[in-house]
């Protein structure tokens, strides 16, 4: 796809500074763009060529290229069309047309459609939603399960231990529904764009603006046609600037340009790092004989140790045929980097309470995500001057419950009914240009989100205790199922997620079976099953910030674990050309945007961005 | 040669989704699955779009038929630069079975109605791989055809084209008005950027019925079953 003289004048560039620079090998992927790391006397091949890491106005290539943008003004713009950014949209606009005010609210979304990029479980509680929009059922919402039989389970290698769900359990379900959020998101997105909701789907806001006093501006989103080595591509156009007097960032968990507005505005400086856990998912058509619509089942134990947090669910959904919604979930916080969650995934699927229903099944969708299990410990301060923090970006989830939906999309009304009376003000009452509402935060406090994150903060940090899963099972049920979690204390988490991982030579690689093509698979053709895919000539968007750091010491100490945690198979080490030694290759076509590598590399050199939008998993109702 | 240019854009299922086939094998499923507009019409709108910014022709007119979503893929051309749309308006078991016939006969009637002096087509959908539509609307408006297109120019009121055929590139010279479907190579498509679908939102699309421009869409062809490829067996050496 290059024109050939663009290479061959790079060449001659590249020959010419090969002569200055002592390098060991030139292996094919040294680019020919300068940089100090390229010419390390340790001989990395070049892997990251993003302008994050690789500023581009110090690099020749880019020199006359038009790099102003297009700008535009609106009232409100949120990042991300999930349920937090579309309740906060839907809320906004109900408010507008109640009090008759012209209101303009865009949305970017980086999925080509909204809920394309939308993974859950999920079993929802309907509370925020009909808080939200009182008559979903007339409006046609998706929420066509209701729950009908609760399971949970101990497993062990052979057997199960049922656990009674006594009244009052955090994994009750009672009163909720079993759905498939993108189809929910999906609806959502119409509602918006009923009310007048500028949606943008296709389109990822890829950096912050900021005003010259420090307050955010709005957002810009990503550049196109940039070539896989950094260079522009005669297709080349600049992102468009998006204005607004307040900017909502609901960019799910661990969001990128929250990891930015953290550091720029100090935001986490009084809550405890936040920890996570990735969920991977699967849908199957089963046999009609065994499908049981409206059953929930939840289980802990085998596969995974007492010290590794996870567990299981399995939802029989109801939508006219035979559908199952089954994942498995693991705390990123384990300590083994042998541990796969995806194989974990898979050989739990051949315990035998779990194999019948899958058996004569045919699968068909796979995905994953990482989600937050902090709780009320982890949250960062939510407003800085001219931007809010909402949903599952600053973390509203309830762990016990493994519920978040209905805590994120009640941050966004919040927010949206926070920002409403400032915006429309007679007088914009603001220090800074950009809007700072710092209302949003105490009203979130006072609310109902606030009271039920805090009565389950303790139980996730009760299971670092020697007895794991069971010191926690227990205090679960002394403190939260009898005391109601009023308990005065509230216990802290390890750490960062990253930090917990043992060296490999202190841990013993795990034994995983080989998936037997029917019920367990291969990473590859799971991979194949989330129609994930991004353009191909563009920068990987795992940017690394030091190239010889993967091969040094996530593989030196760690024997790689990105090639375990990744649900994609984006990292594999591979030998070099030369034949001694390792490099690390970067698979950036296949990512499903989980954010899991940005979380547990325990180097932290993994810095995902956003890549051209548009891409990314090609999610239908998962 | 200047005039109107009408491009055909088909919404399709997205090149990179796994399909799956219904239960009750009577097509694939397309509820909720991410389509796009098929690779070789994005070449076909680029291509007419650049004709127009040489200034040899006036205005292009980017055309869909089928459901309500394809106004989304008529979007995506006006936001690569075309000027209007026109959504045929095809839907249910109409559109399950519509095929190249029916869509020639709807793209020879606009062309009259819209005296257009050239038609740009993508040389076939991959979704069916008929490669069948270009040449039939060509047929059915006695209009010379320009087909697998890797090279256009215009010269005067001739186009000179190169194709890409199994030999290998023949060069030939047609007259207009005439029928040019874009293969691969032709061009690289340029993205619709944010600033370009907000302009887009502003163009005009007019929604037509097919009964409107005269054409029966009923099939003469019927499905009797999809099934799913037989699975690939292990090789032996």
């Amino acid at each position: 796809m290059f024109p050939a003289s663009r290479y061959s004048c790079q060449a001659h560039r590249c020959a010419r500074l090969l002569q200055k620079i002592k390098t060991e090998h030139a292996t094919p992927q040294l680019y020919t763009a300068l940089h100090r790391r390229a010419c390390s006397t340790v001989s990395t091949p070049r892997i990251t060529t993003h302008y994050t890491i690789h500023p581009r106005d110090k690099d020749p290539r880019w020199e006359g290229v038009e790099m102003e943008r297009f700008a535009d003004e609106a009232d409100v713009v949120i990042v991300g069309g999930g349920p937090a950014g579309l309740a906060a949209a839907i809320r906004l606009k109900q408010l507008a047309n109640k009090h008759e005010k012209e209101l303009r609210v865009c949305l970017v979304e980086k999925a080509p459609q909204i809920g394309a990029h939308t993974l859950s479980g999920a079993c929802l509680e309907p509370s925020a939603l009909t808080e939200l929009i009182p008559d979903w059922k007339e409006r046609g919402a998706p929420l066509n399960t209701p729950v009908t039989e609760d399971v949970f389970s101990i497993l062990t290698e052979k057997y199960r231990i049922p656990v009674p769900i006594l009244p009052g359990l955090p994994m009750q379900n009672h009163g909720n529904y079993i759905v498939r959020m993108g189809n929910l998101v999906r609806w959502l997105g119409e509602q918006a764009e009923e009310l007048g909701v500028e949606l943008y789907p296709g389109y990822a806001a890829a950096e912050v603006l900021f005003h010259e006093d420090g307050s955010v501006k709005g957002i810009a989103t990503n550049d196109v046609g940039i070539a896989k080595d950094g260079s522009p591509k005669d297709i080349f156009e600049r992102g468009m600037e998006l204005h607004a007097k307040v900017t909502l960032f609901g960019e799910g968990c661990h969001g990128h340009l929250a990891k930015q507005l953290y550091n720029k505005f100090n935001l986490r400086e009084n809550c405890e790092p936040q920890t996570y856990a990735i969920g991977l998912k699967e849908l199957w058509m089963i046999d009609e004989k065994k499908w049981r619509p409206g059953r929930v089942e939840h289980s802990v134990g085998w596969p995974l140790d007492r010290n590794t947090y996870g567990g299981s669910f399995l939802y029989h959904l109801n939508e006219g045929e035979p559908l199952v919604a089954l994942g498995f979930v693991v705390g990123l916080d384990y300590t083994n980097p042998y541990l796969s969650p995806f194989r974990e995934f898979q050989r739990w699927k051949h315990h035998p309470f779990v194999a019948p229903t899958l058996e004569g099944g045919q699968r068909i969708a796979y995905g994953a995500r990482a989600l937050n299990e902090g709780g009320c410990q982890s949250i960062p301060k939510l407003t800085f001057p001219g931007g809010l923090l909402i949903g599952c970006s600053p973390g509203f989830m309830n762990v016990p419950k493994i519920k978040g939906t209905h805590t994120a999309m009640k941050s966004g009304m919040l927010a949206a009914e926070a920002i409403f009376p400032k915006l429309t003000a007679e007088t914009l009452d603001s220090e800074t240009a950009g809007l700072h509402v710092p209302e949003y935060a105490e009203n979130l406090k006072n609310s109902w989100v606030w009271k039920e994150l805090y009565a389950v903060r303790n139980i996730r940090p009760s299971f670092h205790n020697y007895f794991g899963l069971y010191g926690g099972m227990i205090y679960t049920g002394i403190f939260y199922w009898i005391f109601r979690g009023k308990e005065p204390w509230t216990l802290k988490h390890c750490g960062t997620d990253a930090n917990q991982l043992k060296p490999a030579k202190e841990c013993t690689p795990i034994e995983y079976p080989k998936p037997d093509g029917k019920i367990s698979f291969d990473l590859l053709s799971s991979v194949a099953l989330s129609g994930t895919n991004h353009e191909g000539d563009q920068p990987p968007h795992l940017t690394l910030k030091d190239d010889s750091i993967p091969v040094a010491r996530n593989l030196g100490i760690y024997d790689g674990p990105e090639q375990r945690f990744c649900p994609a198979g984006v990292y594999e080490y591979v030998p070099l050309d030369t034949g001694n030694g390792m490099r690390l290759q970067i698979n950036a076509q296949n990512c499903v945007h989980c954010k899991t590598c940005d979380i547990k590399d325990p180097s932290q050199n993994i810095n995902w961005v956003v890549p051209e939008g548009g891409g990314g998993p090609a999610y239908n109702g998962m | 040669m200047s005039g109107r240019v009408l491009v055909g854009v088909k919404r399709v299922i997205d090149y990179a989704v796994k399909i799956r086939v219904k239960p009750d094998n009577t097509g694939v499923v397309t509820d909720g699955v991410k389509h796009s507009m098929n690779p070789f019409c994005e070449i076909a709108v680029e291509e007419a779009v650049k004709l127009k910014e040489k200034k040899l022709i006036k205005e292009v007119v980017a055309v869909s038929c089928g459901p309500q979503q394809s106004q989304e893929t008529i979007r995506t051309a006006l936001a690569m630069g075309a000027d209007r749309g026109i959504h045929v308006d095809v839907s249910g078991k109409d559109y399950e079975n519509l095929g190249p016939l029916q869509v020639s006969k709807i793209l020879a009637a606009l062309a009259k109605q819209e005296d257009a002096q050239l038609i740009l087509l993508g040389k076939q959908a991959i979704d069916d791989d008929c490669n069948q539509t270009g040449q039939m609307t060509a047929a059915l408006l006695d209009w010379p055809q320009g087909t697998f297109a890797s090279e256009v120019s215009l010269e005067g009121d001739k186009i000179n084209l190169v194709r890409e055929i199994d030999g290998g590139l023949e060069h030939i010279k047609i007259n207009t008005p005439a029928v040019i479907t874009a293969d691969l190579r032709l061009n690289t498509p340029r993205y619709a950027t944010l600033p370009n679908i907000m302009k887009a939102k502003k163009k005009k699309i007019v929604t037509v019925k097919p009964a409107d421009l005269g054409v029966d869409v009923t099939s003469r062809l019927e499905v009797l079953k999809v099934e799913e490829p037989p699975q690939r067996q292990a090789g032996r050496v």
